[in-house]
């Protein structure tokens, strides 16, 4: 009987191997009903230089730990792609893949799209964003990823552009900040050393400080975002006289972190990083106690400007929640997909991957292309394919974020 | 030739079935590649699917013929993953790529082994549920103390940091090799489908011949009865340890053959998480089952991509979780058993009865 249930098996398997055809197409984003103004900028969409219709395929965590990211890249990319195919010319079709945040699948979810896709966009996250670039690399895929921040994401290839800052630049810039602004004397850092981000980030912040003389005092490490109990590292930097904390971490152990250094009467200011973004939107969490906390982030969603409150509106119809950075850094590359093959005058039909790829390569370094986003206004990439974007810090007071 | 598989003892029959599924899957996977009839999701897992089914049949050894529960396997994974894969790096364009890549495995296996006796030794003096919290407690360690490594290469030789990849002091030229939770990045990959299946055909070849050797029947009897097989002086330590540096070693191997079919390799990859799914794929195959081992690896694996080429993509989380149930319920349910006898009983008989005339018959027509 074993036997006869063995052959059975691997005869289904068999099968199931032949059947293994892969053409996952998923609906363009719902609720297409409402009138879509074009938020952000829209240059080159009069001239309709691009046609057809451009499959992108999308990668992210839509399940597991890191879903929260995933998610908000997919949908905040899919409320651009509602915009953009409401103006006609070209069309865009998301198919977004899930990959848990996990490398292995990421693969598997870029082996499954790279029959029907055009362009990938993503990995939203690190680890898995470096293997689906060594891929695309090979196979010529044009890929833009929204929040992939590790220089190791880029480095080496030509086809791989990054929507958010790298970690060594943003540490950088955080440093130079607190440096610029005297926002504290005795500095302390408190990371995830589990975490590519959340180390690169301090990496940089680190070597950046010891160049202009910003005294890090004391530095704490926790190994997992799900950490309990921080009372041993609140302790340490309590002890060496931090007066400023540096957190590029995201924002949940973060606010753990806030919540447990109050309840030990160690107050000193906060200063986060991008991955802070969505520190307001904790269930049940107390705006009062992330009074003052300071952030670099490229996206407020309570800034008054056109752009930002209609994407806002969109997002919160269709989704019900605040769009955090993620969701704006996927709103932008959705954009600059669009107004690069706009530019570049891509036939999405008729035109290979590869082709796609190199214009978009060449137009991506072109120097004179530039992207005005949510997250930014004259965005541009180097050849290495990393962004330029003016960091912007902001303050939280009474429980909305302030322009510094 | 047909007669001399009929004659022969029913266990060596039962390997050739074991050796020809792997063989069989080989070559289906070869021609169906050659003809272009399989999906590149498919292939890009085949290299997975081998670690796998490695990592299932090595941890078969001591969870199935030893009968000691350990919650680690993916820690040697791990061990074995980064002792070879840093090797591999380091010795980038030094040294022929197929050189480079035995090294590698043979360097990953040896590391794993060393740490399955080091870790054998006093954990092999537990039993039951202490083994299995001590051996996820081993797991666990390495991830974290892989997670703050820096290990990096110069001129001068190896540098070895727990703090940051900058106090490595590496001189002009010299390159971080683990650079702590990013791990090791810009893998030349190397990993074939040949490769994995040579590996699984080894894996296969030395641990039947253990299971059916005299150490074998050792390791069965203390599954069995510990003090009865005690009392008979056989010597427990000795085979334990056996059977748990066996089944480390190619786990270490399994690591290797993993991570040399990625860019990137993070130790967060081996958390428990991949140990219980290897254990599961032990479970669901029927414990001391290796053939059950090599296929419920291997369709647990290809799953839930499966479903995403079958438009249920939201919901295969879901679908997967019911179909480790049913499996469960399928294996070991006595109603389920019951039915399976009953159908046994009833193919048999059909297939008796179509033989019967066939016989009687001129011996054509038999379809």
């Amino acid at each position: 009987m074993k036997k006869f249930i063995s052959l059975a098996l691997a005869g289904a398997m068999a099968l199931s191997l032949a059947a293994c055809g892969a053409t996952g197409t998923s609906e363009p984003a719902a609720n297409n009903g409402a009138a879509s103004t074009p938020a952000a900028s829209a240059p080159a969409a009069s001239d309709g230089a691009a046609t057809g219709t451009l499959n992108i395929g999308g990668i992210g965590p839509l399940t597991g730990g890191v879903a929260v990211y995933g998610l908000a890249t997919k949908q905040g990319a899919e409320i651009a792609v509602e915009e953009i195919n409401a103006l006609g010319g070209l069309q865009l079709e998301l198919d977004f893949k899930d990959d848990t945040g996990v490398a292995e699948t990421a693969v598997n979810a870029y082996n499954t799209l790279k029959d029907s896709a055009d362009v990938i966009y993503g990995c939203t996250t690190t680890d898995p964003c470096i293997n689906v670039a060594n891929e695309t690399f090979n196979d010529r895929f044009f890929q833009l990823t929204p929040s992939a921040s590790s220089t190791a994401v880029t480095e080496g290839r030509d086809n791989v552009f990054q929507m958010c800052f790298t970690d060594p630049n943003q540490g950088a810039s955080a440093a130079d900040y607190v440096k610029n602004n005297a926002l504290g004397e005795n500095i302390g850092i408190i990371y995830n050393n589990a975490d590519a981000y959340s180390t690169g980030l301090r990496d940089a912040f680190v070597a950046r400080a010891a160049e202009i003389g910003l005294n890090v005092v004391a530095e704490q490490a926790f190994p997992d975002d799900n950490t309990p109990d921080f009372t041993a590292q609140i302790n340490a930097l309590a002890a060496a006289n931090v007066d400023l904390l540096f957190m590029p971490i995201y924002y949940t152990p973060a606010y753990n972190i806030v919540n447990a250094a109050q309840a030990q009467g160690f107050n000193p200011k906060y200063f986060g990083c991008d991955g802070m973004d969505g520190i307001l939107d904790i269930d049940g969490m107390n705006p009062e106690l992330v009074e003052g906390l300071m952030l670099m982030t490229p996206f407020n969603a309570s800034a008054t400007d056109a752009a930002t409150t209609s994407f806002v509106e969109k997002y919160q119809a269709a989704y019900g929640s605040l769009p955090n950075q993620f969701a704006a850094d996927g709103y932008d590359a959705m954009w600059a997909l669009y107004d690069a093959a706009n530019a570049a005058g891509i036939d999405a039909d008729n035109m290979s991957h590869e082709d796609i790829c190199e214009a978009l390569i060449a137009t991506f370094t072109s120097g004179d292309f530039s992207v005005d986003g949510l997250t930014g206004s004259g965005m541009t990439w180097s050849a290495k394919g990393e962004i330029s974007k003016d960091p912007v810090a902001v303050r939280i007071e009474n429980g909305v974020y302030v322009t510094m | 030739m047909l007669e001399r598989i009929k004659h022969m003892r029913s266990r060596t029959r039962s390997n050739l079935i074991t050796y020809g599924i792997v063989i069989g899957f080989y070559v289906a996977v070869e021609l169906l590649t050659a003809v272009d009839l399989l999906s590149s999701a498919f292939i890009g897992q085949l290299v997975p699917i081998c670690a796998y089914v490695m990592l299932a049949i090595s941890l078969n050894l001591t969870v199935g013929f030893l009968g000691e529960l350990s919650l680690g396997h993916a820690g040697f994974m791990s061990i074995g993953a980064f002792a070879g894969v840093s090797f591999w790096v380091a010795t980038q364009g030094r040294i022929p790529a197929w050189l480079g890549v035995l090294c590698a495995l043979i360097i990953g296996a040896v590391c794993a082994g060393i740490f399955g006796l080091l870790i054998g030794v006093p954990v092999l003096r537990l039993e039951g549920d202490y083994l299995a919290i001590v051996t996820l407690a081993f797991g666990q360690i390495i991830v974290n103390v892989i997670n703050a490594l820096y290990i990096g290469i110069d001129s001068r030789g190896i540098h070895i940091s727990l703090r940051d990849a900058a106090s490595l002091g590496l001189a002009e030229g010299g390159k971080v090799i683990i650079n702590g939770a990013m791990g090791i990045t810009n893998i030349p990959k190397a990993s074939t489908f040949t490769l994995g299946i040579v590996l699984v055909v080894l894996t296969l070849a030395v641990v039947l011949n253990l299971i059916h050797s005299r150490a074998g029947r050792a390791i069965t009897a203390i599954r069995d009865n510990e003090i009865a097989a005690q009392s008979v002086g056989i010597n427990l330590t000795k085979y334990k340890l056996m059977a748990f540096i066996t089944s480390a070693v190619f786990a270490g191997m399994a690591g290797v053959l993993y991570a040399l079919n990625f860019t990137s390799l993070v130790s967060r990859r081996f958390d428990y998480n991949t140990s219980i799914t290897i254990l599961m794929f032990v479970v669901l195959g029927g414990m001391g089952s290796i053939r059950g081992s090599i296929i419920a690896a291997a369709v647990l694996t290809v799953l839930p991509e499966l479903m995403r080429s079958f438009g249920v993509e939201s919901y295969r989380m879901l679908i997967y979780a019911i179909v480790l149930i049913a499996m469960m319920l399928f294996n070991s349910a006595p109603a389920a058993i019951e039915w399976r006898k009953k159908m046994a009983k009833k193919l048999s008989a059909a297939v008796a009865a179509r033989k019967k005339p066939a016989r009687s018959g001129s011996g054509k027509g038999a379809a």
